[in-house]
Formats: structure tokens, C-alpha cells, sequence
């Protein structure tokens, strides 16, 4: 029985994690990390800008160049 | 794989060799036919399958009960979308699209981490889905559900297959091998000069369209409703705080704001029904649709000049967490409700009498009036513009594209399902226009039992306590969609979750989240025309070129926000009702721009070579028939004699009681009134005429490029130069077994693992 419910138990949790993962990727709050993870990959040279900075400039990017939303 | 890079017309030789360091970055050839092979448990789910569609089918066009339950809507739906998924959409990737894993996409190609990166497949779905769908899918079912169910289940599921799903994954997948060109681009590269130009203008003037009639949608929605004003005004306080956070407080915990937003918005909309129940709420936002009309207008402007962190993007946040919340509540609540539909397959307005919801027979209006859904051409700007920079595997296109577009069908249906789940009359009442029901309850219930519908027996009772029910004045002629949807919408939901003491507030709630997609929708599209503009006006003059410039801003922004402005003020104060005479120029131009995606399509797909000529039928047949559609309801439009029919058998006919003196005429009663019309069936004449110029030029010169390719046996691509993949990720929304092999292989090695999961917005 303790073993079903430490079954149920991991098997919530990574549902859940699952979850998470799956709107926080959505929304976009893993972009951040995203960039470091390039920037660390593709050019170890440079020296990534400060989290704040990023959204400023992904922001200033967006209002340069306007996406679409669909009807 | 087949080897797509051999069959092609010798400009690009064999290409690919791929780094023998690494583990496989695709899926071998055998291995895929190993995976497709039939195993008995196979056959016996894909027949499950097909039996249980079969008999949702059967249920709704053959049976003729007294009603239908709803389940047979959501059966139907899926059996075919998994099966055309399963089927139908692996031939046009056999046969047209011909992907190659072993290529590099432009977001590992040109991966900065910021507007190319390659993204996980199940995440860029969520992310497709929330940029191609808004409130379009919402609105059209619900006013082509005046024909009956049938006609408007039919079109839009068989429509998705064929036609809708068909144009935004081959869109995708040519604008991805093109590094991500916009389809004004493809256009002009693939149709030459003419059709290119005709293609620009055609968006930009789509886009006019598409933003004064989604606005005019949301003024209806909340004229006369102080409840709505207040909480839908409420949003741009809280998006305001939401962008001030982002900024200053935590930036990038975009989740985490977006909860905060949400919960502040319910507490909008219950806040929302005290203040409606106060006097200084009443003198405050009791509102006629004129002014709110200009409200949306000074918004509009606003909003497109202001920074996009400040109101666009927390609202676009906003907007896509609310967008997945309902769409699997309304899922969730029509399961468990499963209501029972009473409206017959097909009603008397099905067979050619004219309805008071949209006039015009059967074909073609039925599929203008319903376009998001079942084919609609704005995704194409979509699934050339953000998409195809993210794509991290050329396979991956059939899951994104075709099914991104099969999730949007199946909210048209759902949407279908709300609004036919109310009673009929209530359904005519809501959706007929202020002209012929005088906006009263007793001319309402009239103009209703006066159609002779069989079953309908309206009394002003029904109207008044499901008016009172909702926590509205009124519900007599609030056309548009949105409150038809709502009503349908909170009905379901207080059976699954509150009881009857929550639907007000419901309905508050749907009403809420047409508002905020459309609004948001208004906003982008402002910003996108604007753009456009810019670059058009900038060839003249370079200075407009710099989006920097704010003169420049400031000026191409108020150019588009008066265009849209002006055909939304004539929709709000049209004496023959607005959303019926302006909504059908919203689906040609919709239709419209789905005909030039497809026809750039087709003339792209002519030039890979002689074996893709006996497989162009899959996009000729729905380019044909948007062909048709577009053309047909533009002549009608144009040339009908009938005055409900044709914008200038009306024009003139007002025209000439005007020349005679008369005072009233049809259901204008006043000088003024006859002279509005003539003004607006002039500019609705016009705008057809324009539309329909513009599609005969794209097509012809789609038809000509694409003839002259399969009699050359291919063309000269516009393809970017390809390069060696150097990551592998599954093709689909199921990791299969060889695929999975594969992950755990290049888990194991360094280097080019891939761990970017982020997305990126």
C-alpha cells in the first residue's frame, strides 16, 4: 500500500513538474535561460546582459518589429 | 528519408553529409517504415476510431430525433481530426512537403537565443495556437448557426482537412525553408511583381477589415452593459501593473505575473457586477455603442504608440493564459454537461430564404461567414512571420502547422456547440438586428414567432429573466456573436460549476475574454498595418523606413487607426443593423487572403519539380474552391439585385427613394438614416469590388507561374542554402520508441545536446 502511494506520489510530482515546465516555457519565463544557455554554448566569449536588460531589449525588439496576433 | 534533395529540378546536388562524430540526427528511412508498418492493435484502434466518427456521423446528418446530444459534436470532431491527422496530412507530407530531418532549420541555423531558437515542438504548438487563434473562431459559428447545425459542422470540420490545416502547414514548412519570409515576401518572389503587389495590399486592407469588425464586435458586446464596460476596462489598469512588475519588480517571471493578472481580472468581473448595481456605476458606465465605439478608437491609437512592455505585452500574456484556461474548461464543461441541442441539421434559412442573422443563400455565405475555423487566410501572416524562426525539426511542421490549425477547428465547434445549445428563439432575438426588432422585448418576440420557425415560441418573459439572469438590461438585438456565446457559454458552465446563482458571472467571464483577444488583436493589428505602412510609404520617402522616428509612427498609426475607425463607426451606426451587412466583407477578405497563401503555394510547389505535379491537386482543389467562394460572394455582393443581398441593389435603391423625396424607406426611418446607408453600402460596394480585382489578379498570376513551372518540369527555388542538421528532437506530439533511442544517444554526447528548451514569445 506505502509502496502505491509513493507511486501515486512521484507520479503527481512529475506531473506537476511536468506542468509547470510545459507554462513556464509557454509564457516565456525559461527565455532568460535560454539566451545564457546559447550564449554559453555559442560564444563563451561574451558575457551575457543582466536579466533585466534582456527583457529590456526583447521589448525594445517587439516594438521595432510588430508580430501578429490572429483574429 | 526520401531523398527530396535528388528528385529536385538539378539546381542543388546531394547534399548533407552529415558529421560522423555525432549520433543520427534523423530518423532513418527504414527504421520509419518499420515504425508505420500495421500490427493488429493498430488496425483495431484506427477502426475503433473510425467506427465511433462514423457513427457520430451518422447521428448528426442522418438520425432526425427530436434533439441531438452535444457528445456527438465533440465524437464527430475528433474521429475525423485524428484520422485526417493520421492520414491525410502524412500524404502532403509524403508527397509535397518532402522534409529532411538531416537539414538544419533556420532556428539552429541562425540560433541567437532570442528570435531564433530552436524550441521544443510541444511548446511552439501552445505557442502557434495562441498567436492563430482569437476571437474569430468564436464569432462565426455562432452567426452561421442560423442555417441549422449541419451546414456550419460540415464546413468546418471538413473545411479544416482540406483546406485550413492544408494552408498553414505548407505555409510554415516553405516560409521555414526560407528563413522565415513573411508571405508578402513569398508573394512577391514567387508570383512576380503584380500578384506580389496585389498580395500587399490585399494584407493591409484584410487588416483594416479584420480589426473594425472584431472592434465593432466588442462594441455590441458592451453597449448598454455597464458590467462589461467596467470590467473590460479594469484590463488595462491591470496590464498596466502587470507591464510595471515585469519591468521593475521580478522581470521574466512572466508565469508568475500572469496568475497575479488573472486573479485581479476575476476580481474584475465580480467587482464588475456590485458597481453595475450602483447608480454612480450606472452614470459611469452605461455607455451607448457610439461612444464606446470611440473609446476603442482613442484605445487603439494609444495602445499601438505606447511601448509594447507597458500594455501589449502583459495583455498578450493575459490573453494566452486565459486563451488555454477556457478553451479546456469549455472542453471539460461540455463533456460533463452534455447538453441537448434542439436547433434542427438544417433550418429554413438553410434552403434560400433570407435569415435576419446574415443574408444570402447557402453557398456561397455559409463559408464566409464561418472562416477561422475552417480555413482562414490570416494564419498565413502567422505561419510566416514568429513560427517558422522557432521550428527546431523540419518534421515537426505536420504537428504545428496542420495540427495547430485542427485545435482551432475544434474551438469552432465547441463554439458551434455553445450557441446552439440556447433556445432558438432567444437565439434570434439576440442575433437579429436593432432594425427589424426595434431593440424592444415586444418587437423583438414580434419580428421572432413572425418568422415562422418551427418549434419557436418566444414570449417576453424568456427574455427579460435571461436578460436578468445574466445581469444585463437587455438581450434584444445584442448581435456580433460574443454575447450569443457568452449566453450558450454560461449556461454550460453553471451546470458543470456554480448553479444558476454563477451565471452572470459567467457570461461576464466569456464576455471578458472575447474582449481581451480582440482587443489584443486590435492592438497587434494596429501595429502590424502600421508597420506596413511604414515600409510601403517608406519607398517614397526613406525617413518613414526608421521605426524610430516617431513622427513617422505617430503619423502611419493614426492613417490606420482612422481607416479602421471610420468602417467601425459605420458598422456601429448602420441603420440595417452593422454586423450583418459589414461581417461578410470580414470573411472575403479573410477568404481572400487564403486564396493568395495558397496560390503562392501552389506556384512554390510547381517549381520543385516534375513528381510533385500529380500531387498539386491537394492545394489546387481548396485554392479552387476559396477561388470560387471569394468570388462568387463578391459577385453577389456587387451584382445581387436583391437589396438584403447587394450592397449597391441597396445603395440604389436608397439613392432613388432619397430622389424622390421620401422621408423613410425600407428600415431607415429618417432622412439621415437613408443617406447612412447609401454612404455605407458605398464603401461595402467598393471594398467588394476591390477584393474582388485583387484575387482575380493573384490568381491568374499564381495560375500562369504555376503552369509555366509543370510544363518546365520545375523552377528556379527561392529556397535558403541548406545546411547539416547537428541536433536531433521527435517529429511529433508522441516520442516513438526509435526516436527515443535516438534522444539517449545524443543525451550521452557533449556538445550539440539539445537543452534549449525555452521558449520564446
Amino acid at each position: 500500500m506505502s509502496e502505491l502511494t509513493q507511486r501515486a506520489a512521484t507520479f503527481a510530482r512529475r506531473t506537476g513538474r511536468g506542468a509547470w515546465w510545459y507554462l513556464t516555457s509557454l509564457m516565456g519565463d525559461r527565455a532568460y535561460a535560454t539566451y545564457v544557455d546559447h550564449l554559453r554554448r555559442a560564444h563563451p566569449e561574451q558575457t551575457p546582459v543582466s536579466e533585466r536588460q534582456f527583457w529590456r531589449e526583447r521589448y525594445a525588439d517587439q516594438d521595432r518589429s510588430p508580430g501578429s496576433r490572429c483574429c | 528519408m526520401s531523398s527530396a534533395s535528388s528528385d529536385r529540378s538539378g539546381s542543388r546536388g546531394p547534399v548533407l553529409e552529415q558529421d560522423p562524430s555525432l549520433p543520427p540526427v534523423a530518423v532513418s528511412e527504414e527504421q520509419r517504415k518499420k515504425d508505420s508498418r500495421w500490427t493488429p492493435a493498430k488496425i483495431a484502434l484506427w477502426a475503433a476510431i473510425a467506427l465511433l466518427g462514423g457513427i457520430a456521423w451518422t447521428v448528426l446528418a442522418l438520425v432526425r430525433g427530436e434533439t441531438v446530444n452535444a457528445m456527438w459534436f465533440v465524437f464527430a470532431a475528433v474521429c475525423t481530426y485524428l484520422i485526417a491527422y493520421r492520414f491525410y496530412s502524412k500524404v502532403i507530407e509524403r508527397h509535397l512537403v518532402r522534409p529532411d530531418d538531416r537539414r538544419a532549420t533556420p532556428a539552429e541555423v541562425r540560433q541567437d537565443g532570442k528570435d531564433y531558437v530552436p524550441t521544443d515542438r510541444r511548446v511552439l504548438y501552445g505557442h502557434h495556437f495562441a498567436a492563430i487563434a482569437g476571437a474569430g473562431p468564436l464569432v462565426g459559428p455562432v452567426l452561421a448557426a442560423q442555417m441549422g447545425y449541419l451546414p456550419g459542422t460540415l464546413w468546418i470540420i471538413v473545411g479544416v482537412v482540406f483546406a485550413g490545416a492544408v494552408q498553414d502547414y505548407l505555409v510554415l514548412f516553405f516560409s521555414m525553408r526560407r528563413g522565415g519570409r513573411s508571405i508578402g515576401q513569398m508573394a512577391k518572389d514567387e508570383l512576380g511583381r503584380w500578384g506580389g503587389l496585389a498580395a500587399i495590399i490585399a494584407s493591409l486592407l484584410i487588416m483594416i477589415i479584420i480589426v473594425a469588425i472584431l472592434a465593432l464586435v466588442v462594441v455590441n458586446a458592451l453597449g448598454e452593459s455597464p458590467w462589461g464596460v467596467f470590467s473590460v476596462s479594469m484590463t488595462i489598469p491591470i496590464a498596466i501593473f502587470m507591464g510595471c512588475y515585469l519591468r521593475w519588480i521580478r522581470p521574466g517571471r512572466v508565469t508568475e505575473i500572469s496568475i497575479i493578472g488573472f486573479v485581479l481580472l476575476i476580481g474584475a468581473i465580480v467587482a464588475g457586477g456590485w458597481v453595475s448595481s450602483t447608480a454612480w456605476g450606472q452614470d459611469l458606465f452605461l455607455l451607448d455603442r457610439t461612444t464606446i465605439a470611440w473609446g476603442i478608437i482613442i484605445y487603439g491609437f494609444v495602445a499601438a504608440v505606447l511601448p509594447v512592455w507597458l500594455l501589449l505585452a502583459p495583455r498578450d500574456y493575459l490573453s494566452t493564459f486565459m486563451k488555454i484556461g477556457v478553451i479546456v474548461m469549455l472542453a471539460g464543461a461540455i463533456v460533463l454537461v452534455r447538453p441537448e441541442i434542439e436547433v434542427p441539421a438544417f433550418s429554413e434559412f438553410a434552403g434560400g430564404e433570407l435569415g435576419p442573422v446574415f443574408s444570402g443563400p447557402i453557398f456561397p455565405f455559409l463559408f464566409v461567414t464561418i472562416a477561422c475555423g475552417a480555413l482562414s487566410g490570416f494564419h498565413a501572416l502567422i505561419a510566416s512571420g514568429t513560427t517558422p524562426k522557432l521550428v527546431e525539426k523540419e518534421r515537426q511542421t505536420r504537428f504545428i502547422g496542420y495540427g495547430g490549425m485542427l485545435m482551432e477547428s475544434f474551438v469552432a465547434i465547441m463554439a458551434l456547440v455553445a450557441a446552439i445549445s440556447i433556445d432558438r428563439g432567444i437565439y434570434f432575438a439576440m442575433n437579429s438586428s436593432p432594425a427589424v426588432t426595434l431593440g424592444t422585448v415586444e418587437g423583438a418576440v414580434a419580428f421572432v414567432n413572425s418568422l415562422g420557425l418551427s418549434g419557436v415560441n418566444l414570449t417576453a418573459d424568456m427574455l427579460t429573466s435571461t436578460a436578468e439572469a445574466v445581469g444585463e438590461e437587455s438581450i434584444v438585438s445584442r448581435t456580433g456573436g460574443a454575447p450569443t456565446l457568452a449566453l450558450g457559454l454560461a449556461a454550460i458552465m453553471q451546470q458543470a460549476l456554480g448553479g444558476p446563482a454563477l451565471m452572470a458571472f459567467w457570461y461576464h467571464f466569456a464576455i471578458m475574454f472575447e474582449a481581451l483577444f480582440i482587443l489584443t488583436a486590435v492592438d497587434a493589428g494596429t501595429r502590424v498595418a502600421r508597420f506596413m505602412l511604414q515600409d510601403a510609404i517608406g519607398t517614397v520617402a526613406p525617413k518613414f523606413r526608421d521605426v524610430t522616428w516617431r513622427p513617422g509612427v505617430w503619423i502611419c498609426t493614426a492613417i490606420m487607426v482612422a481607416g479602421w475607425g471610420y468602417i467601425l463607426i459605420l458598422g456601429v451606426t448602420d441603420p440595417l443593423g452593422g454586423i450583418n451587412t459589414f461581417f461578410p466583407l470580414f470573411g472575403i477578405s479573410n477568404q481572400l487572403l487564403a486564396a493568395i497563401a495558397l496560390a503562392v503555394v501552389l506556384a512554390i510547389i510547381a517549381k520543385r519539380g516534375r513528381s510533385y505535379a500529380k500531387w498539386l491537386w491537394i492545394v489546387a482543389v481548396p485554392l479552387a474552391f476559396a477561388a470560387v467562394v471569394t468570388l462568387t460572394a463578391s459577385a453577389y455582393k456587387i451584382f445581387s439585385p436583391v437589396p438584403q443581398v447587394g450592397y449597391w441593389a441597396n445603395h440604389f435603391a436608397f439613392r432613388g427613394a432619397l430622389d424622390e423625396g421620401l422621408e423613410e424607406f425600407g428600415t431607415a426611418t429618417s432622412v439621415e438614416a437613408m443617406e447612412a446607408v447609401v454612404r455605407n453600402t458605398g464603401v461595402q460596394g467598393t471594398l467588394s469590388i476591390i477584393f474582388a480585382a485583387l484575387s482575380i489578379v493573384v490568381i491568374v498570376s499564381s495560375v500562369i507561374n504555376t503552369v509555366r513551372s509543370v510544363r518546365a518540369g520545375g523552377g528556379t527555388e527561392h529556397e535558403s542554402e541548406a545546411v547539416p542538421s547537428r541536433r536531433f528532437a521527435p517529429s511529433g506530439f508522441i516520442t516513438t520508441r526509435a526516436e527515443r533511442e535516438l534522444e539517449k544517444q545524443w543525451a550521452a554526447t557533449d556538445g550539440a545536446r539539445p537543452t534549449s528548451r525555452g521558449g520564446s514569445h
